[in-house]
C-alpha cells in the first residue's frame, strides 16, 4: 500500500498538467463564485402589505406635513413589488418562494412615527433558504430604511430644535391657529435680573431670584448642547427580521465560501479517486497487481486514500487563502479539517466507483465531469424554483450523492449554520456504499 | 514444475478454453500455439492466476509463477528502475536493490535505467515488461506473444535471453500464432483450437501426425487444423 502510494505521488508529481488543474481549478471557481454572487442582481421580488389606510401617509411633525409615502415610494422602487393585501398572503408567498421576502407596514405606523416615542416597526419576513438571495433582500431593504430614517430624523431633529430654540431663546408659538409669545430662558434671565436689583440685596427674596437665575443659566447653557445629542438620536423606523423557512442563519459570505470549497472539492476528488484508478487499468498494471501482489480491496483504499488525503489539504489550504478575504472563524479550523476530510472521503469513493467503470484517464475524467455537474446543480435547485413534487425527487437524488450533504457539512463547519453530525454521517455512509459499488465494479470489469 | 488439470473459461455462452490440461517440466519450453481467438491469452492468464478459471486446477499460485502480460504492463510516468523498484517492492523482494540491479544487466537496459517507460520503443517496453516478470526469479515463467511488437533482431535477442534462463532450469510456457517460432523455439507445443487442445508433442512429430512432410511446419499446421474441422 506504501509503496502503490508513493507510485501514485510520483505518478502525480510528473503530471504538470493534472497539477495545474488541480490548483488553478479551485482558484478559478473561487474567483468565479465570488464575481457571480458579487455582480448585483436583478431586483428582488418582495411582497408588499400596507395596512396603512389611505390618505394615511401624511404626518405632521411640528405643524409641517410629511408625506411619508415618498419613502416608502423609493423602496418599492428598488425591489420588484408584488401587492398583497393580507398578512397570511404574504407569509404564503414566501414559503412557496414565490417571492424571496415579504415586507409588512403595519396601520400604527404613522401614529408612532407622529408621537415620535416609540419607533415604529415594519415587518420583514424572508426564505432564508437561499442565503445569497435572503441576503439581497435584507440588503435591500435595510438600505431602503436607513435612507428613510436618515430623512425622518433629519425632520425630527428639526422640530425639536425649533421647540428648544424656543425654549431657550424665547419667541412666538402658533398652536391651534392663535400665536403666543415665548418667554425664552436667556429673557427670563435678563427680566430676573431686573427684579433681584429692586430687591435689597442678601434679603431672603434676592436669595431665591438668585437661585432661579443659576437654574436659568445652567438650564439654558445645557439645553444649548443638547442639539447634538438630538441629531445622534436613532431610528423612527426599525426593521424586525423574521426567517420563514429554512435553517438560513448562513451568511452570504461563508455560503459562498462553502460552496466555493465543495465545488473545487468535487472535481478535485473526483478527477484524482476516478483518474488515478483508471490509470491502473489503462496501464495494464491492475492485472498484474491483483495477481497476489495488492489485494483490489486494498488498490481501492489506496486510491480512495490518496484523493481524500490529497483534496482536503486542497480544500482546506483554499479555506485557509479565503479567510484571508472572507471572514471566517479560525477557531473553527478543526471542524474544517474534519469537514473537508469526510466531504473528500464520500467524493473519492464515488470517484473510484467512476474509476472501476472506465478502463482510460480520459474516459474516467470525462465521467467525472458529466456526472457531478447535474448533481451540483441538482442539489443547488432552490425550493421554490420548481413545483413541490419535482422539488422533492430532486432532493432525494441529491441524498444519493456525496454533493449536498457535503456543502452541508463545510457549511455547518464554517458557521455552524445547521449541524455538522448528520451530514457527516450521510458522507460516512454515501462513502461505504460508493465504496462497496466500486469494489463489485472492479471484480465485475476488472 | 507447473500442471493445469481440465481448466475450463467461459464468456457467456462462448467456451474460451475448454478442459485443457497441460504440464511443463523444469528446463522446458513450451509453445502454445494457435489462431487468433483460440484461446491462448486466456489459458495463459488463468495459468499465471489472473483470470479465475470456471472448473480445473492449476499446481502453483501466482506467486510462485512469472507472468508477462501481452500488453506491457508498465506505468510510463515511472523510469524503468523506478517501475523494476516498485513491483520487486511489492513482490517482497528479499534484497530489492540486488534484483533490479541484477534485471537491469540480464535485460541490457542498464543505459536507459532513468529513462521514463513512455520514452522507450516497443521492443524495449516489452524488455521491461519481462524483465518484471522475472524480478522474482520465478521457477516457471509464462508469456503471452511475447515476440509479436518486436522487430527481428530484438526477437533474437529475446529467445538467446529465453533459452539462457531455461538452461538455469526454469520452465518456460509461451504462446504465439507465429507457426515458425513455435518451430524454432519449443521442447513441445501444444496446439489450442477453438479452446481445446488438439495436439500436445514436439514439433517434428505434428508434421509426421500430418502426414505432409515435405510441406514444411507452417503448411503441415494448417493442413492439420483443416482435417480437424477448425
Ligand atoms: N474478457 C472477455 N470477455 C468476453 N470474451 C472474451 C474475453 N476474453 C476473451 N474472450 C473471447 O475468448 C476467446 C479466446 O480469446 P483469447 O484467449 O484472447 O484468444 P487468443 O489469445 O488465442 O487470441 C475469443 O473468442 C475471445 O473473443
Ligand atoms: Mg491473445
Amino acid at each position: 500500500m506504501r509503496w502503490l502510494l508513493l507510485k501514485d505521488l510520483q505518478i502525480l508529481r510528473r503530471s504538470p498538467l493534472l497539477v495545474a488543474l488541480l490548483v488553478i481549478y479551485p482558484i478559478v471557481v473561487s474567483v468565479l463564485i465570488g464575481l457571480a454572487l458579487s455582480r448585483g442582481p436583478e431586483k428582488p421580488r418582495v411582497a408588499i402589505v400596507n395596512e396603512v389606510p389611505a390618505g394615511g401617509e401624511v404626518i405632521s411633525l411640528g405643524g409641517e406635513q410629511v408625506d411619508t409615502k415618498q419613502y416608502s415610494d423609493q423602496l418599492y422602487a428598488a425591489v420588484d413589488p408584488v401587492r398583497v393585501s393580507s398578512r397570511a398572503e404574504a407569509e404564503e408567498l414566501v414559503r412557496d418562494g414565490e417571492v424571496l421576502g415579504a415586507l409588512i407596514v403595519p396601520a400604527d405606523i404613522t401614529t408612532k412615527l407622529q408621537s415620535g416615542l416609540e419607533p415604529a416597526t415594519i415587518e420583514v419576513l424572508y426564505n432564508a433558504e437561499d442565503p445569497v438571495k435572503a441576503q439581497l433582500v435584507q440588503d435591500t431593504i435595510k438600505s431602503q430604511v436607513q435612507d428613510a430614517n436618515a430623512a425622518l430624523t433629519r425632520k425630527f431633529t428639526d422640530v425639536a430644535l425649533g421647540y428648544l430654540n424656543l425654549v431657550v431663546s424665547g419667541g412666538d408659538f402658533s398652536f391651534l391657529g392663535r400665536s403666543f409669545e415665548v418667554l425664552g430662558l436667556g429673557p427670563a434671565e435678563q427680566v430676573l435680573r431686573q427684579a433681584q436689583a429692586k430687591v435689597r440685596p442678601n434679603s431672603p427674596e434676592a436669595r431665591q431670584i438668585q437661585q432661579v437665575i443659576s437654574f436659568a443659566r445652567l438650564a439654558r447653557e445645557n439645553l444649548d448642547l443638547s442639539d447634538e445629542v438630538l441629531s445622534s438620536v436613532g431610528q423612527p423606523i426599525r426593521v424586525d427580521a423574521r426567517v420563514v423557512e429554512g435553517s438560513g442563519s448562513a451568511a452570504l459570505s461563508s455560503f459562498a465560501v462553502a460552496l466555493a470549497v465543495t465545488v473545487s472539492l468535487m472535481f478535485v476528488t473526483l478527477l484524482l479517486a476516478a483518474g488515478t484508478l483508471a490509470l491502473e487499468r489503462e496501464e495494464n498494471a491492475f492485472r498484474r497487481l491483483v495477481r497476489g501482489l495488492v489485494s483490489r480491496t486494498t488498490l481501492l483504499a489506496e486510491k480512495v486514500g490518496l484523493a481524500a488525503a490529497c483534496s482536503s489539504v486542497v480544500a482546506v489550504v483554499m479555506l485557509c487563502g479565503l479567510a484571508l478575504f472572507v471572514e471566517l472563524e479560525w477557531a473553527r479550523f478543526p471542524l474544517w479539517v474534519v469537514a473537508a476530510v469526510a466531504a473528500a472521503l464520500g467524493f473519492a469513493a464515488m470517484g473510484a466507483a467512476i474509476g472501476a467503470l472506465a478502463r482510460e484517464v480520459r474516459a474516467a475524467s470525462l465521467l467525472a465531469f458529466m456526472v457531478s455537474l447535474p448533481i451540483a446543480f441538482l442539489a443547488l435547485v432552490p425550493s421554490g424554483a420548481v413545483s413541490g413534487a419535482l422539488y422533492d425527487v430532486t432532493q432525494a437524488i441529491s441524498a444519493l450523492f456525496p454533493f449536498d450533504p457535503a456543502l452541508a457539512a463545510v457549511g455547518a463547519a464554517l458557521d455552524g449554520s445547521g449541524g455538522l453530525l448528520g451530514p457527516l454521517v450521510h458522507l460516512l455512509v454515501l462513502t461505504l456504499a460508493f465504496g462497496v459499488a466500486a469494489r463489485l465494479g472492479l471484480r465485475r470489469f476488472g | 514444475m507447473l500442471e493445469a488439470r481440465g481448466v475450463s473459461k467461459r464468456y457467456g455462452a462462448r467456451h474460451a478454453v475448454r478442459e485443457v490440461s497441460l504440464t511443463a517440466r523444469a528446463g522446458e519450453l513450451v509453445a502454445i500455439i494457435g489462431p487468433n481467438g483460440a484461446g491462448k491469452t486466456t489459458l495463459l492468464s488463468i495459468l499465471a492466476g489472473e483470470t479465475r478459471p470456471d472448473g480445473g486446477t492449476v499446481s502453483r499460485p501466482p506467486t510462485e509463477i512469472g507472468w508477462v502480460p501481452q500488453q506491457p504492463a508498465l506505468y510510463g510516468r515511472l523510469t524503468v528502475a523506478e517501475n523494476l523498484r516498485l513491483f520487486a517492492r511489492l513482490e517482497r523482494c528479499a534484497d530489492v536493490s540486488a534484483a533490479v540491479e541484477r534485471m537491469l544487466v540480464q535485460t541490457g537496459l542498464g543505459d536507459r535505467a532513468a529513462d521514463r517507460v513512455e520514452t522507450l520503443s516497443g521492443g524495449n517496453r516489452q524488455r521491461v515488461n519481462v524483465a518484471i516478470g522475472l524480478l522474482s526469479e520465478p521457477a516457471v515463467l509464462l508469456l503471452d506473444e511475447p515476440s509479436t511488437a518486436l522487430d527481428p533482431g530484438q526477437r533474437e535477442r529475446l529467445w538467446e535471453f529465453l533459452r539462457a534462463l531455461v538452461e538455469g532450469g526454469t520452465a518456460i510456457v509461451y504462446s504465439t500464432h507465429n507457426v515458425q517460432e513455435a518451430e524454432r523455439h519449443a521442447h513441445r507445443v501444444v496446439v489450442l483450437a477453438d479452446g481445446e487442445v488438439v495436439y500436445v508433442g514436439s514439433p517434428r512429430e505434428l508434421e509426421d501426425t500430418v502426414g505432409a512432410t515435405g510441406l514444411g511446419f507452417e503448411a503441415a499446421f494448417v493442413e492439420f487444423l483443416r482435417r480437424r474441422g477448425h
